[in-house]
């Protein structure tokens, strides 16, 4: 089996009495796409902000290539590797799509307060090529000749595209991915799930995905794993999945059948 | 409602012109020179007749309204020699060389309508002063969107760390570096101003970083009223500080105060080489122009540092917190860290500002920092449009001119009119002294922008869109990093 790139040991998250996460043990190997399902309030949302550290834990351990990352804040996940984009769509709407995706490369640049006044010239190489890159990735994710554009003013499926171009400009090894298909035409669902699997192939990361669309969920994933109630109730291969009676009974009903 | 009542006075507008011949399809069709022309003589043309009204047409006032027409109507925006867009500095430059000139045609300015004089140069320094400070406060609140009810507190440590390094407060010390004007035989630390301007600065970033530390992680409302606690600490610690902790240690001279503090100047030797003033003081009426000039190049260098760091790294993150917090500690960004740089970097220039003002008057007296002074520079920054630097020297500069010298100037026109013995029509018979109702005036002016332009006067792109749209920031209560 490949490395295991991040892995969680009874990861568990309470509010207040309301076991959201319930002692999850879960594993994403290196290279993987593995997609995260289960009904509304199965705590799917829960677990993805635990990973990114914006929850804490109530309990349990986080690993990430190698190191324990549980309880620090959500920046050093991001600095060593987790991107991410949010359920409802969290742009900073008052900014450039090009801006959206420079504050994306924050930890990756160094220019400091005292090198941005003088604007020396490591700073201005350093902006130059963010620029750059920045572009590239606009590029990348479909967002060409958009660069401009306040983020409130793009198109809900633009928002969306920028969201993962500003979550790659983080360069990370593992993209999380929550809900990116909703509210998308089957048209632009179709070419996400494309999208996706380049993401693995031509830029050699590791996707994590929540996402409802069993289309989605069972063309582009190597596996699958299913809360309920914040407890994991299977995982496995998506034809697994879609064998496996308890999930089918909490979730899936007919729908994953019929799309398979 | 607004929107509505605009739209309506905009349509009925338009159906007049097409009566004219001038439908607005022809206008559109206009080139942008002509319309900006057109625009701007009307402007003008309304301004001339308003100051006829009030009985103030002269050939000053032609010639002002010369210039205006020649900074707004020519495209400077497009010139470029070789390559360069000299453009966009034209306006700039223009203006700087009206403002360095300022003290030369001062005395020869026409009288203005309601506020007779221009303002004098020792109004113009503090105009100066208070551009600095509310540029300050603008890393903090335009920024990076941490409403700070307590920014006095920085202005207090730079005024007073001006004292400490600049007076003979520490008698018991006799240290001197380059100060100028100190009377011989004075002990107490004397250290040259402009030195003493970066100690207050660093002081002041320090004691920034101190109060930023604890606080920052709050959120919103909360972090607003601990502020205004630190505003209300730093003031009681200057008037209770000449017996520290009963030790006898006096700091600040309690309510006596630290005076006199030394001048700014630049000494003998540079005064004798390069014509720039010896000591200030021995200027003699020629003093506020020297403060002047001094306080215009601090502003510049403030104006630099703001426009520089909101194109970098750092900017962004400032923008981008206040934007989304979560999304932006999401994206990398260390928040603690980057709150707390721009809480040190707005506290740097405050405390510039209030060691300068501290050097300019030559006093610091702890009654003169108290919780009026942050509201103002707050009402300085959101009536000119915060996040935005050219907003905020406008609405400084304004609120300034009118709490030193303004609202003096339009009570004596009011009484001088309407008053007793009114030339005009005689309402009231009392002498109404105006500077007693600033803080209505102050209030009343807010109230109105606020309802009629939530922005702010001159407000940034950004903004703008804010305050008609609305912005999403669901607060998750897991962040405290």
């Amino acid at each position: 089996m490949a490395d295991v790139l991040l892995q969680t040991f009874a990861l568990r998250k309470e509010f207040g009495g309301l076991v959201a996460v319930d002692d999850v043990d879960f594993t994403v190997p290196q290279g993987s796409i593995v997609s995260l399902i289960g009904p509304n309030g199965a705590g799917k949302t829960t677990f993805f902000n635990m990973l990114t550290g914006v929850y804490k834990p109530t309990a349990g351990r986080i690993f990430f290539a190698g190191d324990e990352l549980t309880g620090r804040p959500p920046h050093v996940y991001t600095h060593r590797g987790i991107g991410r984009t949010f359920q409802n769509i969290r742009l900073f709407q008052n900014m450039t799509a090009l801006e959206n995706v420079l504050v994306g490369m924050h930890t990756r640049l160094r220019g400091n307060l005292i090198e941005a006044i003088m604007r020396t010239p490591r700073v201005r190489q350093e902006e130059k090529e963010a620029r750059a890159r920045a572009r590239e990735l606009l590029e990348y994710s479909g967002l060409r000749r958009k660069e401009g554009e306040f983020g409130r003013n793009l198109s809900y499926g633009d928002q969306r595209r920028l969201e993962v171009a500003r979550a790659l400009a983080t360069q990370p090894k593992l993209v999380l991915l929550d809900e990116p298909t909703a509210g998308m035409n089957p048209q632009e669902t179709v070419e996400f799930t494309d999208f996706v699997g380049r993401l693995r192939s031509e830029r050699n990361l590791t996707v994590l995905l929540i996402e409802h669309d069993m289309r989605v969920v069972m063309g582009v994933s190597d596996r699958v794993t299913v809360l309920d109630y914040g407890e994991k109730i299977a995982e496995g291969t998506p034809q697994e999945i879609q064998k496996n009676e308890r999930v089918i009974e909490a979730y899936l009903g007919t729908a994953a059948v019929s799309a398979s | 409602m607004r929107r509505r009542l605009a739209a309506r006075v905009s349509s009925a507008w338009w159906t007049a012109l097409g009566v004219a011949g001038l439908d607005r399809q022809r206008w559109q069709g206009f080139s942008p020179l002509l319309r900006r022309s057109v625009k701007a003589v009307l402007w003008v043309v309304i301004g001339l007749l308003l100051i006829k009204f009030f009985g103030v047409w002269n050939n000053t006032a032609f010639a002002l309204a010369a210039v205006v027409l020649l900074l707004v109507v020519p495209p400077y925006q497009r010139v470029v020699i070789r390559g360069f867009r000299v453009g966009k500095w034209i306006i700039p430059a223009a203006v700087l060389a009206i403002a360095v000139a300022y003290p030369y045609y001062n005395g020869s300015m026409p009288q203005l309508p309601i506020f007779t004089t221009f303002p004098m140069m020792s109004t113009m320094v503090g105009m100066g002063v208070f551009t600095m400070m509310a540029l300050g406060l603008n890393f903090v609140v335009g920024y990076a969107g941490l409403l700070d009810l307590g920014y006095v507190a920085f202005y207090a440590m730079g005024s007073y760390a001006a004292g400490w390094f600049a007076s003979s407060q520490f008698s018991a010390q006799n240290l001197r570096l380059g100060a100028i004007g100190v009377t011989p035989g004075l002990t107490g630390f004397h250290f040259s101003i402009w030195l003493v301007l970066i100690m207050a600065g660093v002081a002041t970033a320090v004691i920034g970083v101190l109060i930023g530390l604890p606080t920052l992680r709050l959120r919103g409302d909360y972090l607003a009223i601990v502020t205004l606690g630190f505003g209300e600490i730093m003031p009681q610690i200057a008037t209770n500080g000449d017996n520290l902790f009963g030790t006898g240690f006096n700091l600040t001279n309690g309510t006596g105060g630290i005076s006199p503090i030394d001048p700014p100047g630049f000494g003998n030797w540079i005064g004798h080489h390069l014509h720039l003033p010896a000591n200030y003081l021995t200027l003699g009426t020629n003093a506020d122009r020297a403060f002047y000039w001094t306080v215009l190049a601090l502003v510049l260098l403030t104006i630099f540092c703001s426009a520089r760091l909101r194109e970098s790294r750092l900017g962004r993150a400032w923008i981008a917190i206040r934007e989304d917090e979560t999304a932006a500690a999401a994206m990398g960004i260390p928040l603690m860290r980057t709150k707390t740089w721009a809480y040190a970097t707005g506290a740097f220039f405050g405390g510039v500002a209030g060691a300068y003002y501290a050097s300019y008057i030559g006093a610091a007296f702890p009654d003169s920092f108290n919780f009026n002074i942050s509201v103002i520079i707050l009402v300085m920054v959101i009536l000119g449009g915060m996040g935005n630097i050219w907003g905020v020297i406008f609405g400084a500069c304004f609120i300034e001119y009118l709490n030193l010298e303004g609202l003096p100037n339009v009570g004596s026109w009011l009484n001088g009119h309407f008053g007793p013995g009114g030339s005009d029509i005689q309402i009231w018979h009392k002498v109404l002294d105006v500077p007693l109702y600033e803080y209505g005036i102050f209030g009343v002016i807010l109230v109105v922008v606020m309802l009629v332009r939530p922005e702010g006067l001159i407000p940034s792109q950004r903004r703008a869109a804010e305050f008609h749209e609305g912005v999403h920031d669901e607060p998750l209560y897991d962040v405290t990093a």
